[in-house]
Order: C-alpha cells, then sequence, then structure tokens
C-alpha cells in the first residue's frame, strides 16, 4: 500500500512542481495571491478562484483521460457542455426542480457520449473524426434547444450547483474532487484501468486476451459525455442561462492539454487522472496570472502560449533523457533510473 | 418554438405570394442567428415591413456568404423593388452588387459596410461604434460630477472592431477628466461567463473597495460581472456603478432592480430607417446620404427599465 502510494507520488511530483512554479509566479504578481478568507458565507481569495474555474476542464479532463488511453480523443466535449446546459436551463424554465434538469442533462450527456462510443468502437471511425461530427453538430443543437438566446432561469437548486457554496467552499470545486477521486478509485481499484490500458496499448492484442474493447470504448465515451454534461450544468448555473453560442467554446482543447500537462501520452496507454486534474489545475493556474499581471488582453495568449511551451518542453522525451543522462553521468546509480524507466514508457 | 415559428416564416416567405399584390417587394437578405441581437434584429425588420405594407422576401444565409449571394440573385431574378442586406464579410460583394445595379434594384445595406465601391448601394444603415463608446464615457463624466472614480473595464473580443471602437470612444469621453481613471482592463470575450471570471479577478486584485464603475463593451458581460460583484458582498448598482452597451432585454432586468446604472442601445432597428430611406427613393427619387447613423440612446435608472425589459424580451434577444 505505501508502495502503491509512493508510486503515485512519483508519477504526479512533476505536475506538482510546475503547478508551484506557476502559483508562484501568480504570487509574484500579486502578493496577496494566497490570501484567503471568509467574507458574504465563503471562501474568498485567488486560490479558491483557480479550484473553482478550473472545474470545467478538470471535470472534461477526468473523462478524456480515459479516452486518451484507449488511444482516442474527444472532441465533442465543448459542444455536449453547451447541450447539456440548454437541457438543463429548458427543463428548469419548464418548472421542473433541479434534480430533473440534471438528470436530464446527465442523459443527455451519457447520449453524446454512446454515440460517440458506437461511431469509434462499432462503425470503426477514427476518434478525431467520430467526435468532429458531434462538435460542429452539438453547437447547432443547443442552439435549436435555447431557440437561439440566453436562456436564463431562477431555480436556486440548479444555481447553487454551479454558483453555491457548501461549508463555504463553492460547489464545483467539491463535484470535481469528488468526481475524480470516484472515477480514480472504480479504475485503480479494479482491473478496469489496466483493461483500458491495454486497449490503448494494442487494441488487437487485448481483444484476443478476452477483453472486451468495444464495450469498454463505447464505456470511456459514455463517461466522457457525462462528464462534459456535469461541466455543461455549471457553468450554466454558475452564469444562471445557458449560453449556447459560447458554453464550453474551446474548451476540448483545454481539457487534451490538461491530459498532455498531466504526462499521459496521446498514444494511449498507460495514464494516471490525477496528473491530468493537475494539469487543469495549472492551466486554470497560467490564465490566473494573466488576470492578475494586468496586462493588457493583446498579450493574453502570448503569455499563456510561452508558458505552456515551457511546461511541455521540461517534460519532452528528449529533455528528460538529457537530464537523465546529466543526473547519471553525475552520480552512478545505476538501480534507481531503470525502475522509473519502466514506470514512465512516455 | 418561436425559432421553429421564424423558420416557417423564413420559408414561406420564399413562396410567391403574388396573391399578397402588396405595393413594394423587398428582400432582405440577413446574415443568420449568430446572436440574440441579429434574432432581434430580424424580428424587427419583419414588423417593421409588416408596418408599412411591404411584402418582406427573408433569407437566412447561416452565416455564409455564398448563400448571400445566392439569395440576392434570387431576389434579382424576382424583380424585387429593392434590397436589403447585411453583410456577413466585408470583402467580395462587387459582382453581385454589380448585377442588382444593372438590373435598377437600390441596396442597402444594414449594420455592417463592405468593402465596394460605394456607388454599387445605395446607403448603408449602421451605428457608430465610437460614439456609443463616448456615450458611456459621458455618462459616467456626468454621473460622477469631478469626483475621483477608478475604473475596470471589460473589453469585447480582442481586436474585433466593437472591442477597438467601444474602447476608443470611450477613452475618448474621459479624457481631460482627471478624476476618472481606467485600473484595470481585461477582455471578457462579449460572454456572461468571461465577463463574470474577469470581474472576480479585479475584484482580488484592485479590491472591491477600490473599484468605482465597471464599463463593459457589452451588456451580457455586465450581467456576468453582476453576478460576481454580488458574491463578493457588494451591491452592484451603487458600491460598483455599472455602464455597458447594447440594452439587451437582462441589463434592463438588472436596472430595473438597481443592479445596473446605464447602457447604450444598439437598436436592433435598422429596417426603420432604411425601409424610410427606400420608400422615400421610390416614391419621388430622394438619394439618401450613403451613411445613415442609428441613434445610440442612452438608457438609465429614470427609465422604466422593467417596461423595457417586458417588450424587449420577445424580440428574440
Amino acid at each position: 500500500m505505501t508502495a502503491h502510494v509512493h508510486n503515485t507520488f512519483r508519477r504526479i511530483t512533476p505536475q506538482l512542481i510546475i503547478l508551484a512554479a506557476v502559483l508562484l509566479l501568480n504570487f509574484m504578481v500579486f502578493p496577496d495571491f494566497f490570501r484567503i478568507e471568509f467574507q458574504n458565507g465563503r471562501l474568498f481569495g485567488n486560490l479558491i478562484d483557480v479550484l473553482n474555474r478550473g472545474a470545467p476542464t478538470a471535470l472534461l479532463c477526468i473523462g478524456m483521460t480515459l479516452v486518451i488511453a484507449t488511444r482516442g480523443i474527444d472532441l465533442s466535449v465543448g459542444a455536449v457542455m453547451a447541450i447539456a446546459g440548454a437541457v438543463a436551463a429548458s427543463l428548469a424554465v419548464d418548472g421542473h426542480g433541479w434534480q430533473v434538469a440534471l438528470t436530464g442533462a446527465l442523459a443527455v450527456g451519457a447520449l453524446c457520449g454512446m454515440w460517440n462510443g458506437v461511431l469509434v468502437a462499432v462503425l470503426r471511425i477514427q476518434p478525431i473524426v467520430a467526435t468532429l461530427v458531434l462538435m460542429v453538430a452539438g453547437r447547432g443543437i443547443a442552439q435549436l434547444v435555447t431557440e437561439g438566446t440566453i436562456l436564463t432561469f431562477l431555480d436556486p437548486g440548479l444555481i447553487h450547483l454551479g454558483a453555491g457554496t457548501i461549508l463555504g467552499i463553492p460547489t464545483p470545486i467539491l463535484i470535481w474532487i469528488a468526481l475524480g477521486l470516484a472515477v480514480t478509485a472504480a479504475v485503480r481499484k479494479t482491473a478496469l484501468g489496466m483493461l483500458i490500458e491495454a486497449i490503448g496499448i494494442n487494441e488487437s492484442s487485448s481483444r484476443l486476451a478476452g477483453i472486451n474493447s468495444r464495450v469498454l470504448i463505447i464505456s470511456v465515451y459514455l463517461i466522457s459525455g457525462v462528464c462534459a454534461a456535469l461541466a455543461g450544468v455549471i457553468v450554466a448555473a454558475d452564469i444562471k442561462g445557458a449560453d449556447a453560442n459560447n458554453a464550453g467554446l474551446w474548451l476540448e482543447l483545454d481539457a487534451i492539454l490538461a491530459v498532455v500537462i498531466g504526462g499521459n501520452s496521446l498514444l494511449g496507454g498507460r495514464f494516471s487522472i490525477v496528473a491530468s486534474l493537475l494539469g487543469a489545475l495549472i492551466i486554470q493556474s497560467v490564465n490566473s496570472v494573466i488576470l492578475l499581471s494586468g496586462m493588457p488582453p493583446e498579450f493574453n495568449l502570448i503569455i499563456k502560449a510561452l508558458i505552456i511551451i515551457a511546461i511541455l518542453v521540461i517534460q519532452s522525451p528528449t529533455v528528460k533523457h538529457a537530464l537523465y543522462i546529466l543526473r547519471a553521468s553525475a552520480e552512478p546509480q545505476p538501480s534507481e533510473p531503470i525502475k522509473e524507466a519502466k514506470e514512465s514508457p512516455q | 418554438m418561436k425559432l421553429k415559428a421564424m423558420l416557417i416564416a423564413g420559408a414561406l416567405s420564399f413562396v410567391p405570394m403574388t396573391a399578397m399584390a402588396a405595393d413594394l417587394t423587398i428582400g432582405f437578405s440577413q446574415i443568420g442567428s449568430e446572436s440574440g441581437w441579429r434574432a432581434a434584429e430580424t424580428t424587427v425588420t419583419k414588423q417593421e415591413a409588416e408596418k408599412r405594407g411591404i411584402d418582406l422576401k427573408f433569407a437566412d444565409a447561416q452565416q455564409k456568404q455564398e448563400n448571400q449571394i445566392k439569395a440576392i440573385r434570387s431576389f434579382i431574378a424576382q424583380g424585387v423593388d429593392a434590397i436589403l442586406l447585411a453583410p456577413v464579410v466585408a470583402t467580395g460583394w462587387d459582382d453581385v452588387l454589380e448585377e442588382a445595379k444593372d438590373a435598377e434594384i437600390p441596396v442597402v445595406l444594414l449594420d455592417r459596410t463592405v468593402d465596394a465601391p460605394e456607388d454599387l448601394y445605395m446607403t448603408a444603415v449602421t451605428s457608430d461604434l465610437v460614439h456609443e463608446g463616448s456615450v458611456a464615457g459621458q455618462w459616467l463624466v456626468d454621473e460622477t460630477a469631478g469626483e475621483k472614480c477608478d475604473i475596470v473595464e471589460l473589453q469585447g473580443t480582442t481586436g474585433s472592431s466593437p472591442a477597438i471602437d467601444r474602447k476608443k470612444g470611450f477613452e475618448q469621453a474621459i479624457s481631460g477628466h482627471d478624476n476618472l481613471n481606467i485600473v484595470r482592463s481585461q477582455t471578457g470575450d462579449f460572454t456572461r461567463s468571461q465577463g463574470k471570471v474577469v470581474m472576480e479577478s479585479f475584484l482580488k486584485a484592485v479590491g472591491g473597495d477600490n473599484i468605482c464603475a465597471l464599463y463593459a463593451h457589452n451588456d451580457d458581460m455586465a450581467v456576468g460581472a453582476i453576478q460576481a460583484i454580488k458574491e463578493a458582498g457588494l451591491k452592484p448598482g451603487e458600491d460598483i456603478k455599472i455602464v455597458s452597451i447594447d440594452s439587451v432585454p437582462d441589463i434592463h432586468l438588472a436596472m430595473a432592480n438597481g443592479e445596473a446604472n446605464a447602457t447604450i442601445e444598439l437598436t436592433p432597428n435598422m429596417a426603420g430607417p432604411a425601409l424610410d430611406a427606400l420608400e422615400a427613393y421610390l416614391a419621388d427619387g430622394t438619394t439618401p446620404p450613403k451613411w445613415i447613423q442609428t441613434e445610440s440612446k442612452l438608457y438609465t435608472l429614470k427609465d422604466d427599465n422593467m417596461a423595457i425589459y417586458e417588450m424587449k424580451k420577445d424580440l428574440g434577444y
């Protein structure tokens, strides 16, 4: 057990270091960054904002990690967010309670995920093409549901999911942490995670070994759809309205980036949801630096790109290898590095 | 349902309705339903045409220029009396406008202009984005009356012409008033959620008590920011004055609740002035100026915002 914890910690060390560095950058541009107050019945501070605003990307990257582990990709999550938000809002406007609205949105998300899964697993369409269909069409579907307007609602229960707090902690934070833990437990306490990795490494041989890859692939896309739906409900609840044009726009790219920053290979295989979640927090911390720095908005994307490039370069196999050589030539300790290389194939 | 009704109405208007025998037949090539404002413009255009007894042929281009060109060619083939065009992009109109000119059908541009020789269209009805920004700035100058006021600004999408021009106009209006300073300015991408997120960071970076006013390049960002201000335990409209542009229904609702202070209307009624100019031209040949500027009306808490909200909410915003 302790060895297991130790391994997990070793796996996420690079992400923790990067996160610490980006948070430090925040602290440098804004000295009050780490101050957290209890104000107006809720925790109030920049660190809370990072956790709270990172919720949509964090939720998306839970599902995205599993999809990518099977050597797939889900480009439709942003559009599914818009659909789910629209469905939840229209149910709330029709006078249904938040439970119905949430269930309806999650069901639609599951349906969208299943559609993607069937295209990929049964019809054997390449994931990037299969999910592109819904990415393009989804926003149109969402606009049909909202009739082209920002559909506002007043249901306090639904709003609570996005803008409320439990014991002073914003609800979205609790939701993504809980879901992250639940899915991690589900894939790591059972053989499920290993089976998903097997599909990503070599689907044919995993099928020959008796793994029902079809059902598993459909399932991971379904989970991704549900995660996206939850993110969509949170985003809609946050502004008390479903904005079909803008909800989740380009967020699929942030989610994929979070998975990559989390050190997961886009070629599938071994994955770590915790590392992806840290990736999502890193992205949100970068956004926070941009907002707090007070730089003109023309620089936003440049700053973001520079930080992201730095992170990816540090993680690149070539740089890692160079560091490894440097370390190995400095202190000859043969047994440790070999073990490490085995653990992180990327 | 509303949308479906609109689509059906749009489809029906393609059916030749000679039986109606309206005095004037005018074709309207609309961009599509890219935003709530656009939908409202469509609704108002139909209302204005109906009010004047004009048979309006409506074509939705779904954000594609080729669809607009097709629609204009079909209007020309049908021999309409005039064409209203809300161009999706600025370039590439020369040929089709030439065809309309050869057929002696006047074309009026709505809301946006095109990069084509001026003689190819009769007039353009648009708002003045710089003027909108300066009306907002002037309101704040009058409202603060010389008292020190630190302003935060929520910009539109970086590089878009409304963002550039609305910023420019506002800065022009407040320049020379040393009591007014823009202390933070960041893009909120014209969306509610980014408006909220960026306002949250303003409130922390500057401190809620140090912000006197918020200027948002559109109402949606202001509506998002209002929620952020409330969650920070401050009173929007009182602790932080809010002025924004567009005059969408939800900002009037916020103003009715005292949570926002002023908005400048980007009127969806571009068709009214356009049809007036067309009717005058077709009746006695009066040529309108090349640019008809729509009014940028200022709404404040003195107006009956609840009534405006009720009136506007069914326009399709």
